[in-house]
């Protein structure tokens, strides 16, 4: 499913956060969103997923989502937003309940997106008992459960360690090359945008507004970290972000 | 030199110390055993807690404890589903709904700095001497502390959560019963530990002022004849009242709260 957002801005009270985006997000692409912090990517995002209603502009579904698609739009969060007192299967189940599904039907969805998340052994734990990178797996393993037209990642992998980041970069890569999923990926974390993005955007200090589009076309199978080509688009990215940073950083929060 | 830097941390981190608390109400009653019969404490002043026992145990014997202990758990029971349960129901409804908060707020805020006991006379006027206005007074002490801290709890139900049920298209009945109740379970029940207390309370007054039997009636007997024995009895059941209770309320919150950390 095709999206577009036409010309969107948004207002909180006097302060325009976010100044005139128009971007369009193809069907099978991963979309990076990053810029300073403050600069409203999450908002945007908010836009997108219909969580928010912006001032101006608006957000196209150009086609109809797929059929078999649950719930099109779907978010995963920064801070995971598992429901504590509900194990692992009752975390993914309770995204398919309001659905009217079979129990078998609802079973055999829990267990295949268990497998794909490798939480296959984990079915019965609480979230208090996993780490980090497992409770956001599970997270995505709920994601992937729904069958989302357009995946809306908000800072998924921030509240991570490095190395627990890597393995799961790798998770997220491994399931985009088994089945392309659209997404709008939004990261403060360069490295990240130039490892999962197809399309990097980088916003401006708020108001946000889009300072550059950069296309990567090497395939993201071939994409490590440390590769000399990535590592030189980083560095591209951060030049464009440097001052930006440096400013937002000693902005007072309002 | 080489020795080991000094250690300064530790402490602050309350641990678990088994019969502590026993030992200190055993030996606080040995020394009153002690003081009455050594004389330094005279009768008038404290009974000896040997006879409190044995009075208890003659109670229990003569199968008056249970006419007395009987009406007065029945009270309290129908007393504090009735204002615990509406006030559980009213503070939910407070939470999710921003008409009932600004309607029923003020309303519950002007009624619950009042002294229920103070509404009893009323209450035996409009539900009759016997039973009802007892029901009455005790679910109507237990329902505004109940409300307070249910919708209190409601609002502290963490909102990426709520935002999360929204961003899956839960409905709004889902996330009502599988978010918002659950995530304020721990206020409520703590908010339920106060307002069973404060029920205790209102029960003893209630029986005080007109009751032919209950824990509070008998309070006040032994009272009027100056019987510190018996007293102190019906003192200990109160007690004992309180912390099975309260017991029964922390093996609730173990078994429901389980996914806590």
């Amino acid at each position: 499913m095709d999206l577009k957002i036409d010309a969107l801005t948004h207002r909180y009270g006097p302060t325009e956060v976010l100044a005139d985006i128009n971007l369009d997000i193809p069907t099978g692409r991963i979309i990076c969103v990053v810029g300073p912090s403050g600069c409203g990517k999450s908002t945007l995002l908010r836009f997108v997923g219909g969580l928010e209603r912006p001032s101006e502009g608006q957000v196209l579904q150009l086609s109809d989502p797929p059929a078999d698609s649950l719930n099109p739009f779907t978010f995963v969060f920064q801070d995971f937003a598992l429901l504590p007192w509900r194990t692992v299967d009752g975390n993914v189940r309770l995204v398919l309940e309001d659905h009217g599904l079979s129990k078998p039907e609802m079973d055999r969805i829990v267990t295949d997106v268990l497998a794909r998340t490798k939480l296959a052994d984990f079915a019965d734990a609480l979230p208090k008992s996993l780490s980090g990178g497992m409770k956001q797996r599970v997270a995505i393993a709920r994601a992937l459960a729904v069958r989302p037209a357009v995946w809306l990642m908000d800072e998924p992998l921030s509240a991570l360690d490095a190395q627990t980041r890597e393995l799961l970069m790798d998770d997220l890569v491994g399931l985009w090359l088994r089945q392309p999923f659209t997404a709008v990926y939004v990261t403060h974390n360069l490295a990240e945008a130039v490892r999962l993005g197809h399309r990097i955007v980088v916003l401006s200090r708020r108001p946000g507004k889009i300072r550059k589009i950069i296309d990567i076309d090497m395939p993201l199978e071939e994409r490590s970290a440390g590769n000399a080509a990535l590592t030189k688009i980083e560095q591209e990215l951060w030049h464009l972000m440097r001052d930006e940073a440096q400013a937002a950083d000693q902005e007072l929060i309002t | 030199m080489n020795r080991p830097v000094p250690y300064r941390g530790g402490g602050f981190r309350p641990s678990k110390i088994r019969g502590l608390g026993l030992f200190v109400f055993i030996a606080l009653l040995l020394i009153a055993e002690w003081g009455t019969r050594a004389g330094w404490i005279t009768n008038l002043t404290l009974p000896r807690p040997s006879d409190v026992i044995k009075t208890l145990w003659d109670l229990a014997a003569s199968g008056m404890l249970w006419t007395h202990l009987g009406p007065s758990l029945g009270r309290l029971t129908v007393g504090a589903f009735f204002g615990a349960g509406v006030g559980v129901l009213v503070g939910v409804l407070i939470g999710l709904s921003s008409v009932m908060r600004a309607g029923l707020v003020p309303l519950v805020a002007a009624i619950f700095p009042i002294p229920k006991i103070a509404l009893l006379p009323l209450f035996v006027i409009w539900f009759g001497i016997d039973e009802m206005s007892k029901y009455a007074l005790i679910a109507f002490g237990t329902f505004t502390p109940t409300v307070v801290a249910t919708y209190g709890a409601v609002d502290n139900v963490d909102r990426t959560l709520i935002k999360m049920g929204q961003s899956f298209g839960l409905t709004r009945a889902s996330i009502i019963r599988k978010i918002v109740i659950p995530g304020a379970m721990p206020g409520i029940l703590s908010g339920l530990r106060i307002s069973l207390a404060i029920a205790i309370i209102l029960l003893t007054a209630a029986e005080m002022i007109g009751a032919e039997y209950g824990i509070g009636a008998y309070i006040l007997q032994a009272g009027a004849l100056y019987d510190l024995e018996r007293l102190f009895a019906g003192v200990t059941m109160l007690s004992v009242l309180g912390v099975t209770l309260s017991y029964v309320l922390g093996k609730i919150e173990t078994r429901v709260l389980r996914w806590r950390i």
